[in-house]
């Protein structure tokens, strides 16, 4: 079902053990194996304002990452870079070994493996549910594969299967606009699962939710990293804590700290950064 | 455990009204060209008056379902659908004053004292060319514009002042005498259609089968359309064209195939125009008149298939009878609906009937 | 003796003017047409000032002989010599733009006869443009003398003028065959590129101001929706009525003070101002509270509501005034122009609208900038959700706002009607191009609104003479559609993080 656009190097990938290995890629090429997103000294300014300065960021193949910092800290607009909605004024951004980032369209991004979900839950709402999971699907999405689009068995059970994972089942044919807040954040992770992206670029997912739902989704990345690579924009530490064993802390537009959360949280520099000491 | 199968009564019922007063409505358009060749003395003789302002509203239906494919759907409120039913209307009128002037060059060229005919009127003499450039013209435009427009992802009320701007200029360029249309007067005093009088009574009845046919095939490509997965695109396309992206399709295309679409069904609906009223003159590229489609699919329904048609037919029929009871009303009226239908009306007559059938 | 002699001689000299008037009067009246016209020739080239009086009553068609008063029947030709006399007459006048208009007239119309005449004032005249326009006429008069040195230094003055006059002689004078003299021929030709020179140059200032002048009206047309658009999102296309409403205004002042104040009448345009912009603004107010309130959120469906406003408005503005355009007159104080060159006059009423509209893009900015409301417009303008959480009443800044770029546009109407006809449709054909300055320009920045009406009024201005007025639009709005693909934001933009 996954079908890698990317080979990555098996040895390499095989694991979270991809981890760590960004930091020390001006060494050699090699350490860049393994590494689906690459971030080097990205710079993106508004109005002379620097949202993001000189940041550096790398992924692993399946790994999951965390990132947290405070308001202003420059998340979003990373993730912007990312999917190509704003082009940095300096800077590399590759996904994988070959694709150039900054010269791809948001679509080809977007086709090319790196799902996003936003802060905001955006879902089609005059659509039904499964309709929305059927327009996420991995597929040739051109205007002329649309108009003789027809639902393979295969394609109806993968919906299936996934309206399963987000418990929405029941609600297959209900408009999406009837949703609450949290199931539309569900909605919106089974559209992302859909789409089967190498990368997943998740801003405050569980921003909504309740506990257990907050717990289901917990459950749910961690069952996802490894075959995908997942990068999660949170606020919540009790959720961070649960899922991710390396997290990266950004501010003023730059990585402040890289590590696990225990050891991120020890660190002087963030301890000022967040109570302002 | 009753309330359930209420629904689907109620929901199974809905269709088959539908479908019954459509076919209903199909049956009367057919037979109203048949009526019309009826001796004048006949009770059920159907006046050539009666005839020409059915067809006008039909070619006006085909237009308004044109708007809602790109509006009611796609989002994209255009302002300029006039325009493109102009063009088709122009291209046809090109080749019947062909016809009505013969070898000779068209009245006005002659007055102008013009000696040969403009290069985009060559081979207009012949049917085909005629009907291939009501289909490129619009076509063409609809696509150039469209590509820039979507390109720089002009949308919402931009869009729609951009589209108003493009009629408002076809407009000034069309009135120019030099532009070779026939400047003010635009052209009429047509003679013949393949070879038939244009006011022959069997012309009429003709030409009037073949809006009908035109409008049936219009509905049942948009009724294709709004229910492949393109259609859901283009609603998601509405509500969400960031979201899309980033499910990786391209909306630009999407938009570009619906709006061209769009036009050359405005062209095709031009071109049967033109023929029954018998004139096609620069006013038709107002911004007006288009901004007046707008308003036949809000009252009816933008969305639904069925709505922009009901528009078209209750606006333009309240019209034929308001200017000439009350003239001075008329636009006393039409801006009222414009206010009314919008506020108390978002989902149009349609919205309200489903409405009612869901209670 | 000698005394006697010379208080007779006073005597007669003092006679001779009144003897004089009679005689001419009475020649004339037995005169024919041919002699009339001799006898006119005459007195334009040795004018007395005594006959001032003679001439102008038959310049109005009348002559009065012996305290009879009859009405004369005069042909063009003896129309235009009694102009030409006149104007000779008027040389002798002591005020100074009377000399000037009389010169003006003589380049026109002067006769060899008078060359002598013209010499003599010429050689008097203190006046410096009086002096100029005098020796131009002398020039034209000149071109034909047989003397080729006096033909030479004729040309030559004619080169140095910049007169759409002078171009029509020296072109007169190059037709093949008139003039045989080489030299002459040839300054001719020099003389006559520099005064097209001069005169391109006019041409081209003639154009930049009416650039100019349309931008100010385009500005004053575009600020108040740029200020609603920028607010609400919202285009109102019945922006272009509320023009169309200041204009109507200003109609009903100047009837109100022709029936009361007709002493005042030539102020009524002063007070006009207020009056339109409490009109428009009022109407405006009343039109968001009632209807284009409810339909936040949803800009095309506002975008139709308001056409339908539009419409409205002008079927009311017909049934009320008719569908006739009405009068509305300049004052006087509008009317006529500043000669700038000798092809260039700028109209007082552009002139004064030009600084208007400047005026009321700074007092706008004044209001937005200084004040508390301004603050507010700017607040939700940026943020309407976080303005609200702040405390600011965003429904009362809405009301406000939609008033003030309504009134704006009434004082706008009160500028049209002092340009261009009053009717109902007066709205209708600045909408699209009040939108296009506000594509053009940007949300958000008077800045952006300020340039891109000049801007636009500027290039309509030169592109229409080359290619004609439509072409022009049509160019102009492709030009415009390129350009949104390289800053869909417009001109002036608020940069920032796109939220989502």
């Amino acid at each position: 079902m996954l079908e890698p656009i990317l080979e990555p190097n098996k040895d390499a990938g095989s694991s979270r053990d991809a981890i760590g290995l960004g930091k020390a890629a001006g060494s050699g090429l090699n350490t860049r194996h393994g590494t689906i997103l690459t971030l080097e000294d990205i710079s993106v300014s508004f109005d002379g304002f620097k949202a993001l300065n000189n940041l550096n960021l790398y992924i692993g193949v399946g790994e999951l990452r965390c990132i947290i910092g405070p308001n202003g800290a420059g998340k979003t607009t990373m993730m912007d870079v990312i999917t190509g909605k704003t082009r940095p004024s300096a800077g590399q951004a590759w996904f994988g070994e070959t694709l150039d980032l900054r010269q791809m369209s948001e679509v080809q991004i977007a086709q090319s493996g790196i799902g996003r979900k936003f802060q905001k839950p955006t879902v089609f709402e005059a659509l039904s549910v499964f309709e929305n999971l059927e327009l996420a699907q991995k597929t040739d999405k051109s205007v002329w594969a649309s108009l003789r689009a027809k639902l393979s068995g295969e394609q109806k059970d993968r919906i299936g299967e996934v309206l399963h994972t987000i418990r929405l089942t029941t609600s297959a044919h209900r408009p999406a606009g009837l949703l609450s807040h949290g199931q539309k954040q569900f909605l919106e992770i089974g559209m992302l699962l859909m789409q089967d992206p190498q990368l997943l670029l998740l801003d405050e997912p569980v921003a909504g939710m309740t506990d257990a739902e907050t717990e289901f989704t917990a459950e749910l990345f961690k069952s996802l990293a490894g075959k995908h690579s997942l990068m999660v924009v949170e606020h919540d530490m009790g959720f961070v804590g649960s899922i991710a064993d390396h997290v990266t802390v950004l501010h003023q537009g730059s990585v402040l700290a890289e590590g696990s959360l225990e050891q991120v949280q020890a660190d002087e520099r963030v301890i000022e950064v967040y109570l302002g000491r | 455990m009753n309330q359930p199968l209420m629904v689907t009564a109620a929901q199974k019922a809905g269709p088959r009204l539908t479908t019954l007063a459509g076919a209903l409505i199909l049956l009367v358009l057919l037979a109203l060209p048949l009526l019309s060749l009826l001796p004048a003395d006949s009770p059920f003789q159907v006046s050539a008056y009666t005839l020409t302002l059915v067809g006008k509203i039909l070619c006006y239906a085909i237009v308004a379902l044109a708007l809602d494919l790109v509006w009611g759907y796609a989002g994209l409120l255009s302002l300029g659908h006039g325009l493109f039913f102009a063009l088709g209307g122009y291209a046809m009128g090109m080749y019947l004053m062909r016809q009505a002037s013969g070898d000779e060059l068209p009245a006005f060229m002659t007055f102008l004292s013009w000696t040969e005919l403009p290069w985009y009127w060559v081979g207009t003499e012949h049917f085909w060319w005629a009907m291939c450039l009501v289909v490129l013209a619009p076509g063409l435009l609809a696509l150039v514009f469209g590509f820039f427009a979507f390109r720089s992802r002009i949308k919402g009320v931009y869009f729609s002042i951009m589209t108003q701007a493009l009629t408002f200029a076809g407009m000034l360029l069309f009135f120019r005498n030099e532009t070779g249309f026939g400047g003010n007067n635009g052209f009429t005093n047509f003679r013949s259609i393949l070879g038939f009088g244009i006011t022959e009574p069997g012309t009429r009845a003709a030409l009037f089968f073949a809006t009908v046919l035109l409008l049936v095939v219009s509905l049942f490509l948009g009724w294709r359309l709004a229910r492949s997965k393109f259609g859901r695109v283009l609603t998601a396309l509405r509500d969400a064209e960031n979201r899309l992206m980033f499910c990786g399709y391209d909306p630009r295309g999407f938009k570009l195939f619906v709006w061209v679409l769009s036009a050359v069904l405005c062209g095709l609906a031009g071109a049967l125009y033109v023929p029954q009223v018998g004139i096609i003159n620069p006013g038709e590229m107002s911004p007006t008149n288009s901004i007046e489609a707008a308003v036949w699919v809000a009252l009816g329904g933008r969305g639904t298939l069925i709505g922009p048609l009901l528009g078209a037919g209750v606006v333009n029929g309240m019209k034929s009878w308001f200017t000439v009871a009350f003239p001075e009303y008329w636009l006393f009226f039409l801006g009222a609906l414009f206010i009314v239908v919008t506020l108390y009306l978002p989902k149009g007559v349609i919205g309200l009937l489903k409405k009612r059938a869901d209670q | 003796m000698p005394t006697a002699l010379y208080r007779l001689i006073l005597a007669l000299l003092l006679l001779l003017p009144l003897a004089a008037n009679a005689d001419d009067a009475s020649d004339f009246a037995v005169a024919n047409n041919s002699q009339q016209a001799q006898l006119l020739e005459s007195w334009a080239a040795q004018p007395v000032p005594a006959r001032i009086e003679l001439i102008n009553s038959l310049q109005q068609g009348q002559l009065t002989v012996d305290g009879q008063t009859k009405t004369l029947r005069l042909n063009n030709r003896l129309r235009g010599l009694i102009d030409t006399a006149l104007a000779s007459h008027q040389l002798l006048a002591a005020d100074p733009t009377l000399r000037l208009s009389a010169a003006q007239q003589l380049q026109k119309s002067a006769k060899p006869a008078q060359l002598k005449f013209l010499d003599q004032q010429l050689a008097g005249e203190s006046d410096s443009d009086v002096h100029a326009a005098l020796s131009l006429a002398l020039a034209n008069l000149q071109l034909v003398d047989a003397d080729p040195a006096v033909r030479l230094a004729a040309v030559r003055l004619l080169g140095e003028t910049g007169e759409p006059l002078a171009r029509t002689r020296l072109e007169a004078l190059l037709q093949p065959g008139v003039e045989t003299d080489a030299t002459v021929h040839t300054a001719a030709e020099t003389s006559l590129a520099q005064v097209k020179r001069k005169l391109l140059i006019g041409d081209l200032l003639g154009q930049a101001f009416s650039g100019l002048s349309l931008g100010s009206i385009l500005l004053l047309a575009a600020l108040g929706l740029a200020i609603t658009f920028g607010l609400l999102g919202v285009i109102n296309m019945a922006h272009g009525e509320m023009l169309m409403l200041g204009a109507y205004s200003t109609y009903c002042v100047q009837l109100l003070f022709q029936r009361f104040a007709p002493g005042a009448i030539e102020y009524y345009p002063l007070l006009a101002l207020p009056v339109a912009f409490f009109v428009t603004a009022v109407v405006g107010m009343v039109l968001e509270r009632t209807i284009i309130r409810h339909l936040y959120g949803r800009p095309l469906e506002t975008l139709l509501a308001t056409w339908g406003i539009s419409l409205i408005l002008i079927q009311l503005v017909r049934v009320m005034f008719g569908a006739q355009n009405v009068e509305v007159a300049n004052p006087a104080w509008l009317s006529g122009g500043l000669q700038v060159l000798p092809n260039l006059v700028l109209p007082y009423n552009r002139l004064v609208i030009i600084v208007f509209a400047l005026a009321v893009v700074f007092l706008t900015w004044l209001l937005l900038n200084k004040t508390r409301l301004g603050l507010n417009v700017r607040a939700v303008t940026q943020n309407r959700n976080m303005a609200a959480c702040c405390g600011v009443p965003t429904g009362r800044v809405d009301m406000l706002a939609f008033g003030l770029g309504s009134g704006i546009a009434g004082l706008g109407g009160v500028a049209l009607s002092q340009v261009g006809n009053v009717g109902p449709d007066l709205g209708q054909g600045y909408i699209i191009d009040s939108f296009l300055v506000v594509v053009l320009g940007g949300v958000g920045q008077l800045a952006g609104t300020v340039y891109a009406a000049f801007g636009l009024g500027i290039a309509n201005k030169i592109l229409e003479p080359q290619i004609g007025a439509v072409l022009g639009k049509i160019l102009i709005l492709g030009l415009i559609i390129l350009f949104i693909q390289k800053r869909p934001q417009g001109l002036f933009a608020l940069k920032g993080r796109v939220i989502d």
